[in-house]
C-alpha cells in the first residue's frame, strides 16, 4: 500500500520519532509504514488520519 | 530505540528466570552427583531446572500480550514462529535418525527448548536481514 505519511510528516517538520510519539508507537513502526514494509491496522490508520486531520484514503492508497 | 514498557518487563523477567535457571541447574547437578535422591524426591529435583524455562516461555507469551505496538508485536510473532519451525525441523529430523538408530539415543543435554531459543535468535537475525528494523529478543 502506498502512503503519503512521509510528505505529511515532513510538511509539519516532524521527525519519525516526533510522529511516533504523537501516535504512541515506535519509530521503527513509523519507518516500516513510510517505506511500505508494513501496512497499519485499521485502528492505527484511523489514528494517523485523525492526527493529520485527513481521510484515510487521502493518506493511504492501494497499490496496483 | 527507546524500549517499550512491555520490552522492559520482558527483559526484567527474562533476566530473573535465567538467573534462577543457572542456580537450579548447578544445584540439581550437584545434588545428583554428590547425594543422589530417592524417588519421588528425584523427580522433584530433576524437574526444578525446567521450571524457569517454563517461566521464560510464559515471559515470551506475556510480551506478545503486553506489547501495544502492533508492528513490533508482529515482529515478535514472526520471530517466535521462526523459532518454532526451526526447533520442530531439527527435532523431527533428529528423531527419525534416532528411530533408525543412525545416531545414538539421547540428546546430550540439547533438548527442544535449546533449539527453540537458538531459533529465536536466528528469527531476530532473519527479521533484520529481511529489512525489519526491530529489536532482538
Amino acid at each position: 500500500m502506498k502512503n503519503q505519511l512521509k510528505p505529511l510528516r515532513a510538511a509539519r517538520g516532524w521527525s519519525q520519532q516526533d510522529l511516533a510519539e504523537r501516535l504512541n508507537i515506535s519509530r521503527q513502526s513509523v519507518n516500516a509504514i513510510e517505506t511500505g514494509k508494513y501496512d497499519p491496522s485499521l485502528p492505527l490508520a484511523f489514528r494517523i488520519a485523525a492526527l493529520f486531520e485527513a481521510r484515510i484514503e487521502e493518506i493511504f492508497e492501494a497499490s496496483e | 530505540m527507546s524500549q517499550s514498557p512491555a520490552i522492559r518487563r520482558y527483559l526484567r523477567r527474562l533476566s530473573g528466570f535465567m538467573g534462577v535457571y543457572i542456580v537450579l541447574i548447578f544445584a540439581a547437578g550437584y545434588i545428583f552427583r554428590h547425594m543422589p535422591p530417592e524417588k519421588p524426591l528425584a523427580y522433584a529435583i530433576a524437574i526444578l531446572p525446567a521450571l524457569p524455562i517454563l517461566g521464560v516461555v510464559w515471559t515470551i507469551y506475556r510480551l506478545l500480550v503486553e506489547e501495544t505496538d502492533e508492528y513490533m508485536r508482529m515482529l515478535f510473532v514472526k520471530q517466535s514462529l521462526f523459532a518454532t519451525a526451526f526447533c520442530l525441523s531439527i527435532m523431527t529430523v533428529w528423531e527419525f535418525l534416532q528411530n533408525y538408530e543412525v545416531v545414538p539415543a539421547g540428546n546430550g543435554g540439547f533438548g527442544a527448548a535449546f533449539f527453540w531459543f537458538v531459533g529465536l535468535g536466528l528469527g531476530a537475525a532473519w527479521n533484520r536481514i529481511t529489512g525489519a528494523d526491530g529489536p532482538c529478543a
